[in-house]
């Protein structure tokens, strides 16, 4: 059986912010292959890394040393082929919503009519449709959270990279929006690299959960979840997703692991 | 949010703003009073406010009061149009660009900490008595308040949007227009706010020192003739016509961000 190629790839990555004596390695020798379609987590605690690991797959950061390729291209700057959800929503404040998700959608040179059929589209998915011509500070922020996930698919990209994407939002709102993602992943297939603080999450989302160490920022442990989707209730309650969730756990939480 | 929840907020609103309202009118009342009774038992030189509205009167009725407010004005319309719409490109640049940032900025800084007024002297040296001396000194304080307004929006823009146009594929000319330039309206705004308010400032005082026309000039005169009236009604004057333009520009600025979320006062 033939494998196909991952579709990204961190082969050897290493960052260091600043030169000379104030330099400091953020990343330390990342290697990691996502599959197509696959949903990786990566967890660990604040400040090992994870952003900037995923800011150098998105184009945002340069890399020091090593190579990342996406859909076996080598990264040379951020692209409409791959989606970034930001935790901070990031969207446009003076657009309305509607106008929000047209943005990259305008940029792609799609005509005004196209435009507003797809966006139309991605709006009913997120469930926005009566707040299309809303601005954000009149939404809630699992609200604005959506309106940036119609506007990151709306342009339609392989790859989907986010950054703790929930992670400012309460716990019922968090469940509902981890359950519309793989539902709509379960549709499209994309591949996506989900960073987060939340073990729970880590493990419900993921075909595989990265844990990364901090001091210096590195992969510390690769956890694959058998566990099937659509991941139901019964399955979040499961003594196997109670394992493997205490495995994240300790992964990324216990001395032992972090010394080792 | 229903409906009826956002009808009953607006109606606490407007009792509110009735009451602010309210109470401004009957300070404004007391004040005068206060005003009229010191002259009235003769604790005070001052005209009384009566002896003011009969000048504001014949003043407005002559004309005279339209022509110096037309002279003021547009000294400081000129002087401001001019200003910001070169402040404005400027601070863009200087904040788009470091070697335009690096070139520009130490001279800003130092021009900020002159006062207008002080270019006066030279001004009138260098350009004559007519009106481009006045002209230029108001061109001047407009322009520096606002290009460092400019400057400091385009500095201040949310690394964040910048990223999230760039990850959808944007180009620098394109965060530049969509993302850089609304993000900065906010502090452009503040910028011509405070901008208006020291051309307006500045118009006043080059009036006094310089002038054939103007409110400044007309206070000027009436000092030379001790007529307290005249330079009451020009004070109230510049008071009531700054405070309009103040407001002309708030309203722009209410409008144009909007869509700033405004944390609860
Ligand atoms: N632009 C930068 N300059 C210097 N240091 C940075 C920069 N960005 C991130 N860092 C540092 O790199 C480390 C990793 O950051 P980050 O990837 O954001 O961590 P995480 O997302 O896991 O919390 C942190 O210690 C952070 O302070
Ligand atoms: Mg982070």
């Amino acid at each position: 059986m033939a494998q196909p190629e991952p579709k990204i790839i961190f082969r050897h990555v290493n960052k260091i912010f600043g030169e000379g004596p104030g330099a400091f390695q953020a990343v330390k020798d990342f290697s990691l292959d996502i599959a197509e379609g696959e949903i990786v987590t990566v967890v660990g605690p604040s400040g090992c890394g994870k952003s900037t690991v995923m800011n150098i797959a998105a184009g945002l950061i340069p890399l020091t040393d090593g190579e990342c390729l996406v859909h076996g291209r080598e990264v040379k700057g951020p692209g409409p082929d791959r989606g970034v959800i930001f935790q901070q929503y990031a969207l446009f404040p003076w657009l309305t919503v509607r106008k929000n998700v047209e943005f990259g959608l305008k940029l792609k040179g799609i005509k005004p009519e196209e435009r507003r059929t797809l966006a139309e589209h991605y709006i009913e998915m997120v469930g926005l449709s009566d707040f299309a011509d809303s601005l954000p500070k009149m939404l809630s922020g699992g609200m604005k959270q959506r309106c940036a996930i119609a506007r990151a698919y709306a342009v339609d990209p392989e790859v989907l990279l986010m950054d703790e994407p929930f992670g400012a939002l309460d716990a019922l709102t968090r469940v509902r929006l981890q359950e519309q993602l793989l539902e709509t992943w379960s549709q499209d297939k994309r591949t996506i690299m989900f960073i987060t603080h939340d073990v729970d999450e880590a493990v419900y989302l993921a075909n595989r959960v990265i844990v990364m160490a901090a001091r210096p920022g590195r992969l510390s442990k690769i956890i694959k979840v058998n566990l099937p989707y659509p991941r139901t209730d019964e399955i979040r309650l499961s003594e196997e997703f109670i394992r493997i969730r205490n495995e994240v756990w300790r992964g990324v939480y216990s001395r032992g692991a972090d010394a080792a | 949010m229903t409906k009826t929840d956002k009808n009953k907020r607006s109606i606490f609103v407007r009792m509110d703003k009735l009451a602010t309202i309210g109470l401004g009118i009957i300070s404004f009342i007391l004040g005068i009073g206060l005003w009229w009774f010191a002259t009235y038992v003769g604790s005070t030189n001052l005209p009384s406010p009566i002896d003011v509205v009969i000048r504001c009167f014949e003043l407005a009725g002559n004309g005279q009061l339209f022509v110096d407010i037309f002279a003021s004005m547009r000294r400081v319309l000129i002087g401001f149009l001019l200003g910001v719409s070169i402040a404005v490109p400027i601070g863009f640049l200087m904040g788009w660009y470091r070697l335009a940032r690096g070139l520009i900025e130490p001279w800003i800084q130092f021009f900020r900490v002159i006062p207008p007024l002080a270019i006066i002297p030279l001004a009138i040296v260098t350009m004559g008595i007519d009106e481009t001396p006045k002209i230029f000194v108001i061109f001047l304080a407009a322009f520096l308040s606002s290009v460092v307004a400019t400057f400091q929006g385009v500095v201040n823009v949310d690394r964040t949007y910048i990223n999230a146009a760039r990850v959808l594929g944007a180009s620098d000319w394109v965060i530049f227009r969509s993302v850089v330039v609304p993000a900065s309206t906010p502090f452009i705004l503040v910028g011509f706010r405070i901008g208006l308010g020291s051309a307006w400032a500045t118009v006043v005082a080059a009036e006094l020192i310089a002038a054939q026309s103007g409110l400044g000039f007309r206070m000027q005169q009436a000092q030379l003739y001790y007529d307290l009236p005249t330079i009451f009604v020009s004070l109230v004057a510049i008071g009531i016509l700054g405070l309009i333009m103040d407001r002309l520009v708030g309203r722009a600025d209410e409008y144009l961000t909007r869509w700033q979320e405004k944390g609860t006062a």
